[in-house]
């Protein structure tokens, strides 16, 4: 079952002279993990920001299509391009949540930063304020590190601790569907091995979307991946299918690196 | 050819330097000859009329008090709006506005505020002088805030906005914290600038002998008096400027010092 269901979903930059997506389909299934894969300027990350809105933070970006998300209490899908309210946006944000390529702890404590989603969609309550944090914190497989400096500056830690952090932050406002922007290539191969590990522990709970440079990144962590080339979804399949039988020519001549 | 070409461009820019630095030495050793052996502690005691600076000292921190009482908010909102708020050529021009406005020559913002301030009211007050300082500064500030805020990645606002926070919100949560540092010193030095500022004050606010709170009659001012003692022919007023001008002096120099331990401490 989808979460997520991108349709006939095409996508223009302001004052750009061509679509930078073109009709594209594509199911984003439920506490599974997705890759987007493709060359730099493919659409991959285009796509991606689609998915929470983040391009309304620039004017003059043109939607096509649709974009339908389910909801998870009334089971129905709704259309995410419809939303025009400030109120409906950061509702779509709370069940959306994203991670970006460089680490962005906020200027605040550690607990600050997990709790300022938290703060925003109300929570008050300082007893569930903690509670939530903890549980974010020990979800993101960094409470055993932190525990004793939460009220220390996020900015002391180190790069793949703020990515974590930065996980933490997501997953404590409990969201449907996570997008992950190429979230480990600022990271050392150790810290990537951690992420890795946490984004696969977390589609229990939570589906996954995620942009990668990293084809054996795609191949390891995620159960579906999708091709991009040039604004065009070249390939969708199960990942062993795309990695092992490509059916487009394209797709195979990328994954065996004959072009990228 | 080329090592003789670059020896001389080499004794050319230091000499350059070293005669640049030894006007500032003058200048400073002066200050401290003549302003330290007519300094004393019952300078600041006593007000101007009884032979002190007290009033001077006073008057002048009032001035520019609310002079960043009113600069600041103003500059730093410009300053959000600019960088945060802010599309295409008209921001351009306000930009390009702003920047004119910080090197307007400051007699004439006195001149300014004289016309539109003091003519209506009937006479020079705390209240003008105040209001041409803010003018001086409010570019300034602008600037800074602007200049600050370009410097916050990206990524940091969309972090902020892909957690459900509202633009607003992103900007007081994360953005001005994240910029605090730079945006701190910028105001220390708007400060430092408007606090030494003879031009604006001279025919807006003018200078009194006496103590006051009163912004509505012409106020005492620090640079103002110093300016009037210097020109008085008695020795005793022009020890009195050189004593003004070295406590003047120390007071920007404390404050620039102050600017960048914040920046060295936190930047």
């Amino acid at each position: 079952m989808p979460i997520m269901s991108v349709e006939d979903f095409s996508f223009t930059y302001a004052a750009a002279p061509a679509r930078s997506l073109n009709s594209i389909n594509l199911p984003i299934k439920k506490n599974s993990i997705t890759s987007l894969i493709g060359p730099s300027g493919c659409g991959k990350s285009t796509l991606l920001r689609s998915l929470n809105r983040m391009h309304d933070l620039y004017t003059n970006n043109e939607y096509e299509g649709r974009l339908m998300l389910l909801n998870e209490t009334t089971l129905e899908m709704e259309n995410i391009l419809d939303i025009k309210k400030e109120n409906e946006f950061i509702q779509l944000r709370q069940r959306v949540g994203m991670i970006f390529q460089k680490p962005t702890p906020f200027p605040m404590s550690i607990f600050d930063n997990v709790a300022y989603g938290l703060r925003l969609s109300g929570i008050k309550n300082k007893t569930e304020l903690k509670d939530r944090v903890e549980d974010a914190l020990k979800g993101s497989a960094l409470f055993g590190e932190v525990s004793d400096r939460l009220n220390k500056s996020a900015m002391g830690l180190s790069g793949g601790q703020q990515q974590r952090l930065c996980i933490a932050r997501a997953v404590a406002l409990k969201p449907e569907l996570l997008l992950f922007d190429e979230p480990t290539s600022a990271l050392d191969p150790i810290s990537t091995a951690a992420i890795e590990e946490l984004i696969v522990e977390l589609k229990k709970d939570v589906s996954v979307a995620i942009v990668t440079h990293n084809m054996q990144q795609a191949s390891r962590i995620s159960d579906y991946t999708a091709f991009m080339y040039l604004g065009d979804l070249i390939e969708y399949g199960e990942t062993e299918q795309i990695f092992l039988n490509p059916r487009e020519k394209k797709t195979e001549d990328y994954i065996t690196g004959r072009f990228g | 050819m080329r090592l003789l070409l670059n020896k001389i461009v080499l004794l050319l820019s230091t000499l350059s330097a070293l005669i640049g630095l030894a006007f500032l030495a003058w200048i400073l050793f002066t200050l401290i000859g003549k302003g330290l052996s007519s300094l004393h502690f019952s300078l600041f005691l006593n007000d101007l009329i009884d032979g002190g600076l007290r009033n001077l000292i006073v008057g002048q921190f009032i001035m520019a008090g609310i002079a960043s009482l009113i600069g600041i908010p103003v500059g730093m909102m410009a300053g959000i709006y600019l960088q945060e708020y802010g599309r295409g050529r008209y921001v351009r021009f306000i930009r390009d506005l702003s920047d004119i406005m910080m090197s307007a020559p400051s007699i004439v913002i006195g001149a300014f505020v004289y016309a539109i301030v003091v003519v209506p009211m009937h006479g020079t007050s705390g209240i003008a002088g105040s209001i041409a300082l803010s003018i001086m500064m409010i570019p300034i500030v602008i600037n800074t805030t602007d200049n600050m805020l370009s410097l916050v990645p990206r990524e940091l606002r969309e972090a902020g906005i892909a957690l459900g926070a509202s633009k607003s919100r992103v900007i007081v949560d994360i953005i001005i914290k994240a910029a605090k540092v730079g945006i701190m010193t910028g105001l220390l030095l708007s400060f430092a600038r408007i606090i030494g500022e003879t031009a604006p004050l001279l025919f807006t606010s003018e200078t009194s002998n006496y103590f006051s709170v009163n912004l509505t009659e012409a106020y005492p001012s620090l640079t103002v008096s110093i300016y009037a003692l210097a020109n008085d022919p008695t020795s005793s007023s022009r020890d009195l400027a050189w004593a003004a001008s070295f406590i003047l002096t120390m007071m920007v120099l404390m404050i620039n010092l102050l600017g960048r331990y914040i920046t060295r401490k936190k930047g």
